[in-house]
């Protein structure tokens, strides 16, 4: 009671003041006279890992590309960290889904760390980052891959390759577009695994494009139904029992959520960085749900 | 080393030893970036160059051909990336086109022949002047390299991951395109038109087979164009042959040896 109390004099009318949040809003894609989705709201804390769900073609990635700033879009993105200072332009580390390259280029992990962190010209003088590189790969348990060559890394092994890419300047926001599509059941317990440990060690905001229903259930904060624009928002709960989700997924949800066995596994929701005390209005009311 | 005793043949030596590097150095990224009809396309877009500047007669031919090089570079980079057409599509357009307006230009009155040298090249004929802004390129390639060389690493890897890492995909393809057309531009009358290419994708093809990281890349690439350029050179004197196809000859004898060595090099 007295956090919420606390909450609701300081963010009065001024959401995003006490805590770190960023917020997209109207965000709307057209390619030439295709609309990609339009009006997108989303508002996102640090701490949270928000999944994207929806159909293919539902305008997922593109978000995701719009966020980047990749792609001409209309709408805003707000940011602001927990001091309230650092506002403006977050960095942003972002995994692509699949990684199309030519596997026989003769570029190792760490030339391309170095390439993409160090001015020093690669081709011409020795890495001076290599320890930090260490560091950066240690973070995801892959140490042992730093001279290897990126045509031969397993799809999980690249995968978490660039997330240590993506962690490295440590972001404010971190996009990760179905990172691991393709990558084995133990590849993957190894990527939520770190997922987990950066939601909890970091102050970093996760949005994630997942098809993997059953993942998104067990780990995300809050879930964002997408089908050219935001059907639906709100806990994974919320979500994945909300009639729209039922039309669009159909199939999927009726056997899984009643009878838990073929589709979803309900786990107890964490609730873990709604402590923090967050400012905005609709995320304490949210959680004053919750509680 | 009797041969060395001749002054062109000096020059011609200097001229290698300076081209090489160039050309080892640029292969890299000409072949990463999947360059290699691009790079071809630079030489087709020469001979409207030269033709221009030898018509129009303000300017010399040769800058007339460094200039018409780069803007018929930039043009295809800036198309490439504001049209949704495929890229070889796009570059076959402008090197037919290039090509034909060229010839067009040249035939004009009948004059073909003057330009004929333009097709075989001749390294012999250079001039200690002609070295000296040789001379002058290379270094300034070589500055260049040392500073955009990692972004360029970046993009030719995957050019909407170099996005998502800051890097203008525009500006940096740009700078590398005008940069090839430079070189390709002021070498293109020592090798000749027809195999100028050979020697922007041979080297780095023949370093690929046999390198497993950026630094051995650039190390081989370089290596094996100044090993092809040198004894090429001196095989042509003796064997009185033109000296630019000996090098390319020599450049794909050491591609096809480093395909055989692929196995035991790349890891």
């Amino acid at each position: 009671m007295l956090k919420r109390l606390f909450r609701h004099s300081k963010g009065e009318g001024n959401d995003c003041s006490k805590l770190c949040c960023t917020k997209i809003e109207n965000f709307t894609v057209k390619v030439g006279k295709l609309t990609i989705f339009e009006d997108v709201n989303l508002h996102v804390h640090c701490g949270q890992l928000t999944a994207v769900i929806g159909p293919n073609g539902a305008g997922k990635s593109t978000l995701l590309r719009a966020i980047l700033g990749e792609i001409s879009h209309t709408g805003t993105l707000k940011y602001a960290d927990a001091k309230g200072k650092h506002t403006g332009k977050p960095i942003i580390g972002y995994v692509p889904q699949y990684l199309k390259f030519d596997v026989s280029a003769p570029i190792t992990v760490l030339d391309l760390f170095s390439a993409c962190r160090s001015h020093r010209p690669i081709w011409l003088m020795p890495s001076n980052i290599r320890d930090e590189v260490e560091e950066s790969l240690k973070r995801v348990k892959a140490a042992n891959l730093i001279d290897r060559r990126l045509g031969a890394l397993s799809g999980g092994e690249l995968q978490r390759v660039l997330l240590a890419l993506a962690l490295n300047p440590m972001p404010d926001i971190l996009l990760l577009d179905e990172p691991v599509s393709g990558v084995d059941q133990n590849g993957l317990e190894i990527f939520y695994n770190i997922l987990e440990d950066l939601q909890n060690n970091e102050d970093m905001a996760i949005i994630l494009i997942s098809h993997d229903l059953n993942m998104v259930a067990r780990h995300a904060d809050q879930v964002v139904l997408m089908n050219k624009g935001v059907v639906c928002s709100g806990t994974p709960e919320e979500v994945f029992h909300d009639s729209r989700t039922r039309r669009i997924f159909g199939m999927l949800t009726e056997g899984g959520a009643n009878h838990g066995g073929t589709g979803f596994v309900w786990v107890e929701h964490k609730k873990k960085k709604h402590q923090q005390g967050c400012g905005c209005p609709d995320c304490a009311e949210a959680e004053g749900d919750e509680e | 080393m009797e041969w060395l005793e001749y002054d062109f043949m000096k020059n011609a030596f200097l001229a290698v030893l300076l081209i090489t590097p160039l050309f080892g150095l640029l292969s890299t990224m000409v072949v990463s970036n999947r360059m290699a009809f691009f790079s071809d396309s630079l030489g087709h877009g020469a001979f409207t160059g030269l033709a221009i500047g030898a018509v129009v007669g303000i300017i010399s031919p040769m800058e007339s051909l460094i200039l018409f090089s780069v803007v018929f570079a930039l043009l295809i980079t800036w198309i490439k990336n504001k049209s949704s057409a495929s890229t070889d599509t796009i570059i076959g357009v402008f090197s037919s086109t290039g090509i034909a307006l060229g010839l067009m230009m040249m035939s004009y009155g009948g004059g073909f022949n003057k330009f004929s040298n333009y097709l075989i090249g001749d390294v012999l004929s250079i001039t200690t002047q002609e070295l000296a802004s040789l001379l002058l390129v290379l270094v300034l390639v070589f500055i260049i390299w040392g500073l955009m060389f990692n972004k360029l690493l970046v993009l030719s890897i995957n050019q909407s991951f170099a996005r998502s890492r800051g890097i203008d995909v525009m500006l940096t393809e740009g700078i590398f395109a005008a940069m090839v057309a430079v070189v390709v531009a002021i070498s293109i009358q020592w090798v000749g038109l027809l195999i100028i290419n050979s020697l922007l994708v041979l080297p780095a093809a023949a370093a690929r087979n046999v390198s497993n990281s950026v630094k051995q890349y650039h190390a081989v690439s370089i290596g094996s164009a100044m090993i092809s350029g040198i004894s090429g050179l001196i095989l042509a004197y003796h064997f009185n042959m033109a000296a630019g196809a000996t090098i390319v000859v020599i450049s794909a004898l050491i591609f096809f040896i480093t395909l055989l060595l692929k196995p035991r090099f790349v890891r």
